[in-house]
């Protein structure tokens, strides 16, 4: 006996076997992303008065990918359309366009988190706070005191080896793109600040107590939108991989069984209206509540 | 239809060797056909052999600690010095320190629940009978299925190998309530958690696969209500798992986090350690884990016990030659639970502080959920009376599963009342509570379902003596080490304490004199004692069964036909054991699933595919 149903739906559930299997894999997959939204819920609601950051993500950026985002759906939708009136050429270009949109999500989302990377703060030992992009660091040279510009910050102190002798440098300043505040909590809320002055800002390494930069650990709501977009984006990622190797070597099926190469696409597609409803959530509740 | 036959055990006849001529090579295809299968009877056997693997492993790591729990400090005899060879520092001596302590009784139950029950239950018994109860070739996704599988396997190493590892394993508990298992200074939870993903993305795979067979591969006629109730129980069970799962897998992975990237999600701010302010950000919620974990650990209560039950009706069914009783009840009880479950977990959470209103809430939810477990249990023992009743081996597990599962059930309520659980709280009440649930009652429907459908997968049936030895030895045993473990829990025993309470007692007694409240008394605890002896009986017990799988393979007797327990259901109107296929020809269903001794028929059953002759009643009102 083979196994029935596999490309036609049967009669009484109108499903092929497939189409059932994505939908519930798309159920778990609500529960998975479900528990992080009531993760990032409780947390929130947690959260000491005046502790919830405002405004740290850039909403511009945030709408582009929310386009790029719609408008691959739309083209994702054109492809299983294309298929399923036989217009292979027309399946082909729209999903070129759906993976190059993909791919350009991710661009923007990679630029998006090397700038929290790049974002640091530095508690100084008089009680203020100097915020900012990192611009660069001078490093002094052990054994000459020659001083050193580098535009990563490399820690406190790194050695080098050139021309046989290593070079021990230690920190002396750190020079940041941004601003001191007084109160942390000035840096907390940045919506309700109208004109936030930026300029150079360099700190001596006798004044920094401690350093940090914008990563997941920095506080619960970086915790919460690194995990968010970083499993989003891993999803994107999978979804950017089926559907290219759908559109490459798996194309061939279109020439033996037309069908099913639809139904494929048509499931793909599934998965993909998920990935950008999932999206559709993510942009409000991180980077506009 | 292929004409490959895929068996167990693993040989072949030499007539079916055709198209290899060179002799001199080991059997070709031996890894796609046992090892990369796509067919659901050889996964499930790969399932039930693994698990039960895991089981046996488990069950070692439990008399460990239940020696160092009645002998605090004193080498372990025998394998003692084996276990300072192996695992070094935290076996000092050979005797089992608090850290390896911790470790083992995190492992117990993590192997236990997530690597032997559910596998074995689930996966295992769903694989190779769903498909083959409901009429279909095989499972509607055959590589998905082997792919859930290897991420089971692989979920295993991982868990294994985390033993060997500097610091050894996790040791947080099988919960890993966090912050603990956060601060502690070793690499073991890393494994646990990956480990933990591996599993999580095997039961999705399987939940999934398993809702889409029974939804769309079932056999013409086989309608809903005449569904075995079986097929019910995982129907329900993978939607569990499917629904369940996810929230742990988000919790697992922001656990992840908090390890690996030094993020907060459940460290709260001003954590100390040691003493010392721990150097991280704050601002998390312990609570936040506690509520992930239980979201899927109270419906996977439901998932340990739900197959069982599926087993013990079939048996029961079969054993007593007349229909269940109440099968639509049972239907409707059994989706009544799958729903309860997912409104019930926070029960396990009344002392942290969440608020007298939620307690109240999940109070109210964990006694509306007993009612549908009520009307199973009833049913059961309904359906035993005047039977003429066939006391089989399988049989005679399916029946002390009843008496058995009553009492892990009934002595559920107190901890489901928030004011009582308030004592009973992490006391050895809940182990012996939740043990009787799980240990005498599923396992026991896990071993009626191995006598029951051992005959199917090989051909030969299990000894029916050493089959009842196993079965009482089992019963007996049970019984000698959780019983006491009530009265323990009673006297304010607490449960995760390495040398069983000693020290503890002997400061609080020490203190205010001999009936010091919260000390224990030298009779609970040389309960300990008599605890252990059980559990090495009930290990001896054992013996006689796992002689008799492997012994039964070749040298059981016979079984007579396709069908030797004259059964109503698909799976015995297949050849013995099912060709990769499953069916000669489509199975055309006729009949509801137990129709046994129906009148003015000539024998005592019916099975599902036969079709209604004249002489037959109408079909039942269940079918329609």
């Amino acid at each position: 006996m083979e196994i029935p149903y596999t490309s036609k739906p049967r009669p009484d559930t109108g499903l092929y076997n497939a189409k059932l299997g994505i939908w519930l894999f798309l159920a778990s997959e609500v529960m998975l992303f479900g528990g992080l939204f009531s993760a990032y819920v409780l947390l929130r609601v947690g959260a000491a008065p005046g502790e919830w950051p405002h405004g740290w993500l850039n909403v511009w950026l945030g709408t582009l990918n929310t386009v790029i985002l719609a408008l691959s759906a739309i083209t994702t939708l054109l492809a299983w359309v294309a298929c399923k009136v036989g217009n292979f050429r027309k399946f082909k270009f729209f999903h070129a366009c759906t993976i190059a949109l993909a791919l350009t999500f991710l661009c923007v989302k990679m630029y998006e988190y090397h700038d929290k990377w790049i974002h640091y703060e530095i508690k100084m030992t008089d009680g203020r706070f100097a915020d900012g992009h990192f611009e660069s660091a001078v490093y002094v040279d052990q054994a000459t005191h020659q001083e050193v510009e580098e535009h990563r910050y490399r820690g406190n102190a790194f050695s080098k080896v050139s021309e046989g002798v290593t070079h021990h440098y230690e920190l002396e300043s750190v020079t940041l793109e941004g601003r001191i505040v007084t109160d942390e909590k000035d840096l907390m809320d940045l919506r309700a600040q109208k004109h936030i002055e930026h300029g150079s800002v360099t700190v001596e390494r006798a004044h920094i107590k401690s350093m940090e930069n914008y990563g997941p650990w920095h506080n619960t709501f970086l915790a919460i939108y690194f995990t968010l977009t970083g499993l989003h984006a891993l999803h994107i990622l999978g979804g950017t991989l089926v559907i290219g190797y759908l559109w490459g070597p798996g194309r061939k099926m279109w020439a033996t069984d037309p069908e099913r190469f639809t139904n494929r696409i048509e499931i793909s597609g599934l998965f993909w209206h998920f990935v950008d409803l999932v999206w559709i959530f993510l942009f409000p509740v991180l980077y506009l509540m | 239809m292929e004409t490959t036959v895929h068996q167990f055990p693993p040989f072949r006849p030499a007539d079916t060797h055709s198209g290899h001529g060179d002799h001199a090579h080991p059997e070709p295809g031996f890894w796609e056909k046992y090892i990369f299968s796509t067919d659901h009877k050889t996964i499930g056997i790969q399932y039930g052999i693994t698990a039960l693997l895991f089981m046996l492993f488990g069950f070692g790591l439990m008399l460990l600690m239940r020696w160092q729990i009645a002998h605090p400090g004193i080498p372990v005899p025998f394998i003692g010095p084996l276990l300072e060879r192996v695992l070094g520092q935290v076996a000092a001596g050979g005797a089992i320190s608090p850290e390896l302590y911790n470790s083992f009784g995190a492992m117990h139950g993590t192997i236990m629940v997530f690597l032997g029950i559910v596998p074995l239950a689930f996966a295992a018994f769903g694989n190779y009978v769903v498909p083959l109860m409901i009429g279909a070739p095989d499972m509607t996704f055959p590589r998905l299925n082997m792919a859930s599988f290897q991420a089971y396997f692989i979920g295993g190493l991982i868990m294994l190998v985390s033993f060997f590892i500097p610091g050894g394993a996790a040791q947080a508990g099988w919960t890993s309530y966090s912050p603990l298992a956060t601060t502690i200074p070793t690499d073991g939870q890393l494994f646990w958690i990956i480990g933990m993903i591996f599993l999580i993305t095997s039961s999705l795979l399987g939940a999934a696969n398993f809702i889409a067979t029974i939804i769309q591969l079932r056999a013409p006629g086989m309608t809903w209500m005449r569904l075995p109730w079986f097929v019910w129980t995982q129907f329900v069970t993978a939607f569990i798992l499917l629904l369940a799962f996810p929230p742990l897998e988000a919790a697992a992975v922001m656990q992840l986090m908090d390890n690996v990237a030094h993020t907060s999600f459940f460290l709260p701010t001003g954590l100390a350690v040691g003493g010392q302010l721990a150097n991280v950000s704050g601002g998390g919620s312990p609570l936040l884990w506690q509520h992930l974990f239980w979201f899927l650990g109270h419906p996977e209560v439901y998932v340990l016990i739900l197959p069982a039950m599926g087993i013990v009706c079939e048996v029961i069914a079969n054993n007593t030659r007349k229909p269940i009783w109440g099968y639509k009840s049972l239907v409707y009880a059994v989706l009544a639970v799958g729903f309860l479950s997912f409104i019930v977990w926070a029960h396990h959470m009344y002392l942290t502080g969440m608020g007298t209103k939620i307690s109240t809430f999940f109070q109210a939810t964990t006694m509306i959920i007993s009612i549908p477990s009520v009307i199973i249990l009833t049913c059961f023992f309904i359906s035993l009376w005047g039977g003429s009743i066939r006391f089989n081996t399988p049989m005679l597990f399916a029946l002390a599963f009843l008496p058995m599962f009553g009492i892990g059930g009934l002595t559920g309520l107190p901890l489901g009342f928030n004011v009582s659980d308030v004592h009973l709280h992490d006391t050895y009440y809940i182990i012996a509570h939740f043990h009787y649930v799980v240990a005498p009652g599923t396992i026991f429907a896990l071993f009626a379902g191995v006598y029951y459908w051992y005959p199917k997968m090989t051909g030969r049936m299990m000894n029916e003596f050493w089959g009842r030895v196993h079965f009482w030895g089992s019963f007996v045993f049970m019984n000698v080490v959780f019983l006491p473990m009530f009265f323990q829990g009673m006297s304010g025993m607490l449960r995760r304490m390495s040398d069983g309470g000693a020290n503890y007692s002997a400061a609080v007694n020490s203190k205010a004199g001999a009936d010091a409240v919260g000390g224990l008394s030298d009779s609970i605890l040389s309960l300990h004692t008599g605890i252990l002896w059980g559990a090495m009986c009930l290990g001896i017990a054992q013996i006689p069964f796992i002689i008799n799988v492997f012994w039964s393979i070749k040298h059981g007797e016979k079984v007579k036909n396709d069908n030797p327990w004259d059964a109503t259901t698909l799976e015995w109107q297949t050849p013995t054991p099912p060709p990769h296929g499953n069916f000669t020809h489509e199975p055309q269903v006729h009949h509801g699933p137990y129709e046994y001794s129906v009148p003015g028929h000539a024998v005592d059953f019916i099975p599902q595919n036969e079709p209604a002759g004249p002489a037959d009643k109408p079909l039942p009102a269940t079918a329609h």
